[in-house]
């Protein structure tokens, strides 16, 4: 095989990348560490921390993936009107800002709320939706969709021939389940577990608010509470150094058990299919497809429903902090581009150059920001700022730039295939051709790329927008965020004025993503 | 796409620069709700720059315990002059961190129940920790924490995290002062009404009034706020006859604070009655010294027969222990 070339801007520009992700990452940790070097042995309250976590982050991906894998099946072989639309929607949870959605999984599943009044009016008991069942609730809520895509991509990704083999032979039900589907399901399904128990582990602003107390509390938390509360930074940053562990191991096994997972936002179009035409079938079908729509859609209409009232009460205030969201999404956009690219070309590099362990080194380092801590990363921005600069004037940018390196590891799994597609088909003839710098960039890239860049740059916007976690660390109510606003609103009981501005706040995450999206897939 | 990022950093950071003026400046560090646009900063603020002749700038910075570990992150360093909002169980160990400087100046008696006396620590306000419940929901709400404990099984509570927040801290130093070492058996007896544990105030309050629990463990004056602001006068707080847990909220001056003159004349007025009459109306406690006429919603409320309060260089040890008994009993 013929060395492609190295270009050298490709080494530095991965290079810079790789190095400011582990100095976010793991040199943030130490950081913390230093400073709290003299406190803090862990409780035993963080080892029930631990447990649990594992425990929650196990139950709910084994849950969003088992309930995933019927509506993948049931999503790949059906056609109906709003198919394409309701496949696309199933990336909207993902992208609804935490803080919002807990409101709504509350307003449906709450004491007060739709099921509850609904079993009340049955005659069954109240459900008490705090503690682990409300944690898996909103988990498998955000997770269930993504699982259910990923594991549709790999159904999208077989071969059509197949199923019309299939139909030939006359394989039906079970033994095509088993024969053709499971070999599918099964490459896809590890990969997918694998990244929701990465997210479900490192979750904090679900078990903070629907938790319910010492009985439900994760790592996450108590690293939070440890820092926040206690000033106790050693045994943060040991709590985060457990924490980086637990996902380590994880990321281990999943790397073992599947292919890396790529959440590509590849055109899952619909192959023709023989099987599943019996009544029953079809029956059940529709019966899961539309389950999940009500599960996943019933919260973001109570949402809607309550927010539309509160416009009315919405003032000046709103339309500022949305304004500041704006600029933190723009410049964690940036931030995760300049990150993801860097790195993503470096990656693609090392693997057609044949150095496959310097590649899997590199994707894991990319991995990293999803077993990070954001507080961990903040605090230390401030220990480290606070000689030279006031880090909390910083506030915006400081928050863009740990958002953005929590996306980082999103926007790679999107972004190394497309490079890696985009090397491998035209690689060769743009090196025959002599096309080297930016026009190889214009010609070769540029248009296999910009759509992934498009939906990155979008995720990344989108979950910038919704932050709360990093902002509430610098807090800066004088300047509120939107989602901090929205907390702060909440907080002076202006109620009805929290429930409008999260309106807003989903407006601008679905508008930012929609926006760039579609600026990807613009001729 | 460097350059782009500077240059957005730089339009961010020129501007606040720019602010700087020449008159002395003042800044206060406090928790979020105290300088949110309904909180007591804003008329705080134009009424001591109209007297003062400087620039008082208040920080948020968090809730209330976030606020000591933030001044003791940033050390000597800090630009706070004055820190208020710590609340009287954190103050033994703000005196422990060596960053406060006694106040050094004669103030009129102060109005605390049970007296308060320090010579870094000044209070502005305080309050009652208590129950609070909807009349239109709950007829005969308990009348003690026995009266709870033996209540049926629909009424429920959502209270506050100890760790996080405090008036879970609060309810944890009452349980104790009122039970002792029978406290932990209290909270596994407890345990099955609380519908949920929450960081904050907030969530707590909003669970409740969502209908998610019976009360909340909020403030005596809390249903004061709803007459007021809601002209609502469904709520009210439920009178317990061992006494309530008292919240005093104190402020402080900064050993390293480069305005100390400003920041002692800013104290004085803190304990003045312009201040203290902006207090009740703005933060719902009761003021610390002397104030203008407190709104009639005031007299209507509950008033507890015994005030409860542990000294506050007891309270470091009592809470370690108290908390410990609390993760147990509550995790179980």
């Amino acid at each position: 095989m013929t060395k492609t070339r190295f270009p050298p801007r490709v080494l530095i520009g991965g290079g810079i990348a790789l190095v400011l992700l582990l100095a976010l990452t793991l040199g943030a940790l130490v950081v913390v560490g230093m400073q709290g070097a003299e406190a803090g042995a862990l409780r035993p309250a963080d080892w029930r921390a631990l447990s649990f976590t594992l425990k929650q982050a196990f139950l709910s991906a084994a849950l969003s993936v088992l309930l995933a894998i019927p509506l993948a099946r049931a999503l790949a072989r059906r056609k109906f009107w709003g198919r394409d639309t309701l496949t696309s929607l199933l990336g909207a949870p993902f992208l609804l800002p935490v803080i919002v959605a807990i409101l709504g999984v509350i307003a449906v599943w709450g004491r007060s709320g739709w099921v509850a009044d609904a079993m009340g009016w049955a005659g069954l008991g109240r459900l008490n939706v705090y503690g682990m069942s409300g944690i898996l609730i909103a988990h498998v809520f955000f997770n269930l969709p993504l699982a259910a895509r990923l594991i549709l991509q790999g159904l999208a990704d077989l071969p059509p021939e197949r199923w019309r083999v299939a139909a030939q032979l006359g394989i039906e039900g079970r033994a095509l389940f088993r024969l053709v589907e499971w070999p599918a399901i099964r490459a896809s399904a590890p990969g997918a577990f694998a990244l929701v128990f990465l997210v479900c582990a490192t979750s904090f602003a679900v078990a903070l608010a629907l938790g319910g107390g010492p009985r439900a509390t994760t790592l996450e938390l108590a690293i939070y509470e440890a820092a926040s509360y206690d000033f106790d930074l050693g045994r943060a940053a040991k709590l985060a150094g457990l924490q980086f562990a637990v996902c380590a191991i994880a990321a281990l096994i999943a790397f073992a058990a599947s292919a890396p997972v790529t959440a590509s936002p590849g055109a899952l179009t619909l192959v023709e299919r023989w099987d599943g035409r019996s009544l029953a079938s079809r029956l059940g079908d529709a019966g899961v497809i539309l389950t999940v729509c009500l599960f996943l859609g019933a919260p973001m209409l109570a949402i809607l429903l309550r927010g539309v009232g509160g416009l009315d009460d919405l003032t000046g205030v709103v339309w500022a902090a949305a304004g500041r969201s704006l600029i933190v999404a723009a410049l964690a956009i940036m931030v995760t581009l300049a990150l993801s690219i860097g790195l993503a070309a470096l990656i693609v590099a090392l693997q057609t150059r044949g150095s496959q362990r310097a590649a899997r080194l590199a994707d894991l380092a990319g991995l990293l920001p999803i077993a990070a801590s954001p507080f961990v990363i903040g605090i230390a921005f401030i220990i480290v700022l606070l000689p030279v600069a006031d880090p909390f004037a910083l506030a915006l940018p400081l928050t863009a730039i740990v958002n953005a390196a929590m996306a980082t590891p999103f926007a790679l799994r999107i972004l190394i295939p497309a490079i890696r597609l985009a090397q491998d088909e035209h690689g060769r003839l743009a090196d025959s051709l002599g096309l080297t710098g930016l026009t190889r960039l214009r010609v070769l890239y540029w248009p296999r790329v910009r759509q992934p860049l498009g939906f990155a740059a979008g995720l990344s916007g989108a979950l910038a927008i919704g932050d709360l976690g990093v902002i509430a660390l610098f807090s800066t109510p004088s300047e509120p965020t939107l989602p901090l606003l929205m907390h702060l609103l909440a907080g002076s009981r202006q109620i009805d004025a929290a429930y409008g501005a999260a309106l807003v706040l989903i407006a601008l995450s679905f508008g930012v993503f929609w926006l760039f999206d579609r600026l990807g897939r613009a001729a | 796409m460097k350059h782009l990022l500077t240059a957005a950093v730089l339009a961010i950071a020129l501007p606040l620069a720019a602010m700087a003026e020449d008159k002395p400046k003042l800044t206060v560090y406090t928790y979020d709700s105290f300088v949110s646009e309904w909180g007591p900063a804003p008329a705080v603020e134009e009424a001591f720059e109209a007297v003062c002749d400087c620039d008082l700038d208040f920080v948020a910075a968090g809730d209330g315990a976030a606020l000591l570990g933030r001044v003791k992150l940033e050390g000597k360093r800090s630009d706070a002059d004055i820190v208020l909002g710590l609340d009287a169980n954190l103050v033994a160990k703000a005196r422990e961190s060596g960053l406060f400087a006694p106040h050094g100046q004669d103030l009129p008696e102060n109005g605390v129940p049970g007296g308060w006396e320090d010579d870094t620590f000044i209070p502005y306000d305080w309050g009652y920790f208590a129950f609070v419940y909807d009349k239109t929901r709950t007829e005969n709400p308990p009348t003690s924490f026995d009266d709870l404990l033996n209540a049926p099984d629909d009424v429920t509570i959502v209270i506050q995290d100890p760790r996080t927040s405090t008036p879970g801290l609060g309810l944890l130093l009452w349980v104790k002062h009122v039970y002792g070492d029978e406290a932990d058996e209290v909270w596994e007896k407890l345990a099955p009404r609380i519908v949920t544990v929450t960081k904050g105030w907030w969530e707590a309050y909003s669970a409740f009034l969502e209908g998610e629990a019976t009360m909340a463990l909020s403030y005596t004056t809390s249903p004061a706020y709803h007459v007021i602001a809601e002209e609502d006068d469904t709520k009210a707080a439920a009178a317990f006859e061992d006494g309530h847990y008292m919240q005093v909220e104190v402020a402080a001056k900064l050993a390293n604070s480069d305005a100390p003159d400003l920041a002692d004349e800013f104290l004085a007025f803190m304990a003045g009655e312009e201040f203290q009459t902006i207090i009740p109306t703005t933060n719902w406690m009761y003021p610390a010294y002397p104030a203008g006429d407190l709104p009639d919603a005031f007299g209507d409320l509950a008033e507890p027969e015994k005030s409860l309060i542990f000294k506050p260089e007891d309270t470091p040890e009592i809470r370690e222990a108290a908390l410990a008994e609390w993760l147990d009993a509550l995790s179980k």
